[in-house]
């Protein structure tokens, strides 16, 4: 299926950037005409997929993360977000409630919260190699608003 | 850093505003921790009215805080939990494990 609308974007893998990263996907979804709701969960949908990159991915360096989101027919939001960092080797593992490598700092709930804030989420990853993330979110249509 | 406390006795009342995600989670954790030690309050109340975003980085700076009340055998409370913020709270089940009031609801 052809997007109807793509973005893609990379930056580097520092904590500064999960607030500009959540911020545009915001302003991208924002065409979609979502809920202040649906928008709220798109934004902490991307806000722990990217943190995931900068913690997990690149615990010692600096890296780069990329961001790209498409449009699809349907009202279909999908959030791709890439790393080349150490990846993750057990992605069951990583997915628990409460699990996590970083420590008091981080509660283990990122995922849970993509997965529950979103319609699927799908993990790849090789060690060594990193990850892809994707998110897919399927926008309501508002009956103020026809196409 | 948008963290303000107030003391009435032994009672302070923390005030958040802003966004609290992994970049500001860890200066707010050690901000609170800093403010506990100091007035040693018997409660602290965490109002959140003025949060405009939070991940489950902020799930970590309640559990946090919330032991380290338990440690000086304060009570500990969340207050005012916009919207947003709630639906990862609730999501993460933490108001199964503290006192935690969402806006709109009766106090």
């Amino acid at each position: 299926m052809k997007p109807v609308n793509e973005v893609k974007m990379e930056f580097l893998s520092r904590s500064s950037n999960e607030g500009f990263a959540r911020a545009a996907a915001a302003c991208f979804a924002a065409q979609m005409d979502p809920t202040l709701e649906e928008l709220g969960d798109i934004k902490t949908a991307v806000s722990e997929g990217v943190t995931n990159a900068i913690i997990h991915a690149y615990p010692n360096e600096i890296g780069k993360v990329m961001v790209r989101m498409r449009i699809f027919p349907e009202h279909i939001l999908e959030i791709v977000i890439r790393d080349w960092g150490i990846g993750i080797s057990n992605i069951e593992q990583a997915k628990e409630p409460m699990y996590t490598t970083g420590g008091a700092d981080r509660s283990g709930m990122g995922f849970t919260i993509m997965e529950s804030f979103m319609d699927t989420m799908r993990v790849r990853s090789q060690v060594g190699k990193g990850t892809t993330l994707t998110l897919r979110r399927r926008i309501s249509r508002r009956l103020s608003h026809s196409e | 850093m948008p963290l303000s406390c107030k003391m009435d006795g032994r009672k302070m009342t923390a005030l958040i505003a802003g966004e609290v995600d992994h970049h500001r989670a860890k200066q707010l954790m050690l901000d609170l921790e800093r403010k506990i030690e100091i007035s040693y309050p018997k409660e602290l109340i965490l109002d959140l009215s003025g949060v405009t975003f939070m991940d489950s980085s902020g799930i970590a700076v309640l559990l946090r805080t919330c032991r380290r009340m338990r440690e000086v055998e304060g009570q500990f409370r969340v207050t005012q939990v916009p919207h947003q913020a709630g639906r990862v709270l609730r999501t993460a089940g933490l108001q199964k494990m503290m006192s935690i009031t969402f806006s709109g609801e009766e106090e």
